[in-house]
């Protein structure tokens, strides 16, 4: 059974989904509060949605440097699980977990609505439950979602395959808009080398219950439960 | 020590989309400004930095923008240092 810390920081608000989500697929799952500096021996650590720090400043740039990041930071270079969903994906961001940086929504409006994407990379602890190509509808719950990076660093990530979810084209028949806030390359979620952190706008822990649906998320937390750790794998370090 | 007035200019990288300065633009053209163009909309910030010199209060700054005030991924900025 894996260990899930999820990490709440003022202002978090999708820490109870993504614990209930956690727990209700067969993960020990605990909150660990910002201040801590322990992660109380987790396996895998997730950084849930919200508005830590009120978004002052920029999205993620204050809460990157609370007390338990340190901890999420050796964890992740040891190897270890990290997932960033919304709030955490830019806190991952700005923590330089993963290349690239969240802007506001090319729209300027909030947009929160469930848009079509397809899982494009599935050899991460996060998404091993799901199959190359699927295609999934989640909430998406967001200003500043619009993922860009250099060109390089685009280059970089389709090159070493590190995009994880891509909104789908209008053309597939959706009937969502698609890429709701202007995202690079329609970019919705990506990793880092190896894949042990994983950064996603998406919110899979808004429908990982069948009682809200279609649980189209629930494969995030069916892997994580599923996943475990190779302790026989060389550390990679993370970029 | 001494204290110094510091001015920090955090601007959208040039060649990135800035919606904010295109609503912005938009919004003065609809007032009658079409002259107006090119509009971006950055973020201003001002603090009080105590150093020995001016020369030492520009390299704190300098860190304090590096580190968090702007990001380095996106945004590009401008400091200015006045005695206090």
């Amino acid at each position: 059974m894996a260990n899930v810390a999820v990490v709440r920081f003022p202002g978090s608000n999708c820490d109870f989904d993504a614990l209930r989500a956690a727990s209700d697929t067969g993960s020990n799952a605990y909150f660990v509060w910002h201040r801590e500096t322990d992660l109380r021996g987790a396996d895998v650590v997730i950084l849930p949605g919200g508005f830590s720090y009120g978004d002052y400043l920029r999205s993620g740039a204050i809460a990157r440097f609370s007390p338990v990041m340190q901890a999420v930071q050796h964890h992740a270079a040891a190897g270890g699980p990290v997932l960033g969903i919304c709030n955490g994906f830019q806190i991952l961001c700005e923590a330089h977990l993963l290349p690239g940086a969240l802007m506001r929504n090319a729209g300027l409006t909030f947009v929160s609505k469930p848009v079509d994407v397809v899982v494009e990379r599935t050899d991460t602890v996060f998404t091993s439950d799901y199959s190359a190509g699927s295609r999934l509808r989640l909430p998406v719950a967001h200003g500043e979602g619009r993922f860009t990076a250099s060109a390089d660093t685009l280059r970089m990530l389709e090159a070493e395959g590190r995009v994880v979810l891509r909104y789908t084209a209008s053309s597939e028949g959706s009937p969502y808009q698609p890429n709701p806030n202007g995202s690079a390359n329609h970019i919705a979620g990506i990793s880092n080398v190896a894949g042990n952190i994983v950064g996603i706008m998406p919110h899979p822990e808004r429908v990982a219950d069948s009682l809200l649906g279609t649980p189209d998320g629930r494969g995030f937390f069916t892997s994580i439960a599923a996943w475990q750790p190779d302790t026989t794998t060389p550390k990679v370090p993370s970029r | 020590m001494m204290s110094f007035h510091v001015h920090v200019r955090v601007m959208p990288r040039a060649g990135l989309l800035d919606p904010q300065g295109l609503a912005v633009e938009h919004a003065l053209s609809a007032l009658g400004f079409s002259e107006a163009g090119a509009v971006r909309v950055g973020r201003a910030i001002e603090l009080e930095v105590s150093a020995p010199t001016r020369d030492e209060a520009m390299t704190r700054a300098r860190q304090m923008c590096d580190k968090l005030l702007a990001n380095p991924v996106t945004e590009d900025y401008l400091l200015q240092v006045e005695d206090a």
